[in-house]
């Protein structure tokens, strides 16, 4: 079973509606027992870097601790990838879960921000949440802020600069982009992460 | 590097897709989901769903759309029409919408822009802004067209940035359905004027009308209905057409 995480930042529809589509067993909640209890975590979220604190509120960040500690595999999607990393500027008072260093910061004012639609992804490593996916790939992002370059990046986009498209280390898996949005290429990421 | 978008737009009225002329004269497009589906599958970036004739009547009908729609697609799905509230705006992304548009909604009570991107985030919002060109000036009009509310284009799209919103969908309705081209003065004054991003609507005809707003009008992204529905222009092909001419585009896809 696959858990969900719901604390509230934004809809989790399509993040579900994705993992039934590739047939996986999926539970969207915001219980931490269940969070616990789970195979697998994904860590969704959309929107501003305050709406983490309510992971915190809700001891929903000890069970996501907890299953890292454990060895399960975790995927963060968008802001659920960021609370990975130390912290965001967009919001200095809630703590991300330092398991990448660096914050997360604003682009550029030459680009356009919120940096929406398809980028080309460049995959830096094998890794196994982007095996088999082509270089160059296009992907969907949708987000105003960007975690830095890490040692643990595995697919990287640029847009006024370059950060980080994807991270993985061990079993943390995070996208800054939405695979539940990128099409073909997405649904082969979702169930790389169901088979890791 | 970041792509122009191609977005697929599908006009409803009573649970079917719908083309006309300037808002009038429909004629029968097809199923939405089916043709949600297949614009997908041709590579188009982004779907739209309109529902142009809501009314608290067939609000059932709409949600009934957007679940069968939403359930095999996998590309981002923005659904508009009758939105009037945050409790509005709630089903239709429960329904399986990832964007919502707001159009006359946000003309009257601009504050409902900050209240849904409040609790569902920015990326989620989109205001639709249907301009004319009176006397040198774009004005803003609402209601499907019908009603002028005295405002400016280009200071509203301002405002609904500021407001929260997350892109505008911006709709020359001197150009919609003409297939004339777009209108890239009324784009690029727009896109200029703020930092989010632009989706140029109404007068696509043909794959140089796309190069120019990208190019002259500035756009991120180009929207169009009837030319994809009758298969004037298949997607794959423009996109084809657009690589050549050196705009970014997901290609292939």
């Amino acid at each position: 079973m696959i858990a969900i995480v719901d604390y509230g930042a934004g809809n989790l529809n399509s993040v579900k509606k994705a993992f039934d589509h590739l047939g996986a067993q999926v539970v969207v909640t915001d219980q931490p027992e269940l969070v616990a209890a789970a195979d697998k975590i994904v860590l969704p979220g959309v929107g501003h870097f305050s709406s983490l604190g309510a992971l915190y509120r809700t001891g929903l960040h000890e069970a996501l601790r907890d299953g890292i500690s454990a060895q399960r595999p975790v995927l963060g999607i968008c802001l659920g990838m960021q609370w990975f990393f130390e912290g965001s500027e967009e919001c200095s008072e809630i703590p991300g879960a330092g398991i990448f260093p660096g914050r997360c910061r604003q682009f550029p004012s030459s680009v356009k921000s919120p940096h929406v639609g398809w980028n080309s992804l460049i995959v830096q490593k094998s890794s196994r949440l982007l095996q088999g996916i082509a270089q160059d790939s296009f992907v969907y992002y949708t987000h105003s802020f960007h975690a830095p370059q890490v040692t643990a990046t595995t697919g990287a986009s640029e847009h006024g600069l370059w950060f980080a498209g994807a991270v993985e280390r061990d079993n943390v898996f995070g996208v800054q982009f939405h695979p539940e949005k990128s099409g073909d290429v997405g649904l082969s990421i979702l169930k790389n992460f169901c088979e890791v | 590097m970041l792509t122009k978008r191609i977005i697929a737009c599908l006009d409803m009225d009573g649970g079917r897709v719908v083309k006309g002329v300037r808002f009038k004269n429909l004629r029968d497009a097809g199923d939405p989901a089916a043709c949600a589906t297949a614009h997908a599958a041709n590579g188009a970036d982004e779907i739209v769903l309109l529902d142009i004739t809501a009314t608290s009547g067939n609000r059932r009908t709409l949600l009934d759309a957007v679940r069968r729609t939403a359930r095999s697609l996998f590309v981002p799905f923005t659904v508009g029409g009758g939105i009037r509230s945050l409790e509005d705006a709630a089903s239709v992304f429960d329904a399986g919408a990832d964007k919502i548009a707001i159009n006359s909604a946000a003309v009257s009570d601009p504050a409902l822009i900050g209240r849904i991107a409040g609790r569902f985030g920015s990326q989620a919002v989109v205001v639709a802004i249907d301009a004319k060109k009176i006397d040198g000036t774009f004005a803003v009009f609402v209601a499907g067209g019908r009603v002028s509310t005295g405002r400016n284009a280009i200071q509203w799209a301002r405002e609904a940035a500021a407001f929260g919103a997350g892109e505008i969908l911006l709709t020359s309705m001197d150009r919609d359905g003409t297939q004339s081209g777009f209108d890239c003065e009324l784009v690029s004054a727009v896109a200029q004027a703020v930092s989010i991003p632009v989706i140029a609507s109404g007068g696509a005809g043909s794959a140089r009308d796309f190069i120019e707003v990208f190019h002259q009008g500035r756009a991120d992204a180009a929207l169009a209905a009837s030319i994809f529905h009758f298969g004037i222009e298949n997607i794959a092909q423009l996109k084809g057409e657009l690589h050549h001419a050196r705009v970014p585009v997901r290609w292939p896809c």
